[in-house]
């Protein structure tokens, strides 16, 4: 006979990395939330590159041209302007997210009556202002990146 | 509790990315449609305008904080996705204890960057 409090915790209902692709009904919420996720580890990737560049500028105006001039080549700026639609996504999901986690949108706690009025189905015309306002900034920046001469 | 701290930091970090990131996203990488406005806000990696803002308190404050507040966002949101993937104490323990290491060597590297770049063009 084995003693319980030897045995491992389980949780069979984690799906590990595969949670992040649906396994299940779910809205377009959950696909947000597995793009948040990899727009945000883009941008942490990005971010460490970012300080050592940046900080090479200490090493003097020779190292630092050099390096610039490096950035607008085709494929950087591709990469660059992938940073920037990433960032438009992560911070306005993120605006999002914080105003529902504060309460914002989602309406009142109330009696579950029928036909049922979901907290996810209240925040949706958040979620929708959100992505129309990230696709504006997507834009912005594509005039910026592929139109206007650098 | 302590994580629920975390948590909360979390969320106050997002809100300081968002305003100080906001504003060094449009400056360096909507400078073409800013300078539309002012043709002084065109070129910002150019070394004079580079200098300028190495002289500036205001950017050099910003910066730092900018820079803290991002490593923390982001280290902090990889720690809660591999988190996930494992209970195992050790490796949990292990993985912060990395991040926090790395996280400071990175914010020791580019404050030292800013504080020096500022005290070199202020001198």
């Amino acid at each position: 006979m084995t003693s319980n409090t030897t045995l491992p915790r389980r949780y069979p209902n984690r799906l590990g990395l595969l949670g992040w692709l649906g396994k299940g009904r779910h809205g377009i919420e959950r696909y947000l939330y597995t793009l948040h996720r990899l727009t945000g580890l883009a941008l942490l990737g990005f971010l460490v590159f970012h300080i050592f560049v940046t900080s090479s500028r200490l090493l003097g105006r020779q190292v630092w041209e050099p390096i610039m001039a490096l950035t607008h080549h085709p494929v950087f700026q591709a990469v660059e302007f992938l940073i920037f639609v990433a960032f438009g996504f992560h911070a306005l999901n993120g605006v999002r997210l914080l105003l529902v986690e504060m309460g914002f949108a989602v309406g009142k706690p109330e009696e579950p009556v029928y036909p049922y009025k979901s907290s996810l189905n209240r925040q949706r015309p958040l979620m929708l202002t959100m992505m129309v306002l990230t696709g504006l900034f997507i834009l912005l920046g594509g005039f910026e990146f592929f139109a206007l001469d650098h | 509790m302590r994580e629920s701290r975390y948590w909360v930091l979390h969320m106050l970090s997002a809100m300081v990315i968002l305003v100080f990131l906001g504003l060094h996203m449009a400056l360096m990488h909507l400078s073409g449609v800013l300078a539309l406005i002012d043709p002084a806000l065109a070129k910002p990696v150019a070394w004079g305008h580079v200098l300028a803002r190495a002289r500036s308190d205001f950017f050099t404050v910003t910066y730092i904080f900018m820079l803290a507040a991002a490593l923390f966002h982001g280290l902090y949101g990889l720690r809660t996705m591999l988190y996930e993937l494992s209970e195992n104490p050790a490796l949990r323990k292990a993985v912060t204890v990395s991040f926090v290491a790395g996280g400071l060597g990175l914010f020791g590297l580019g404050a030292y960057a800013l504080i020096a770049m500022h005290l070199m063009t202020r001198a």
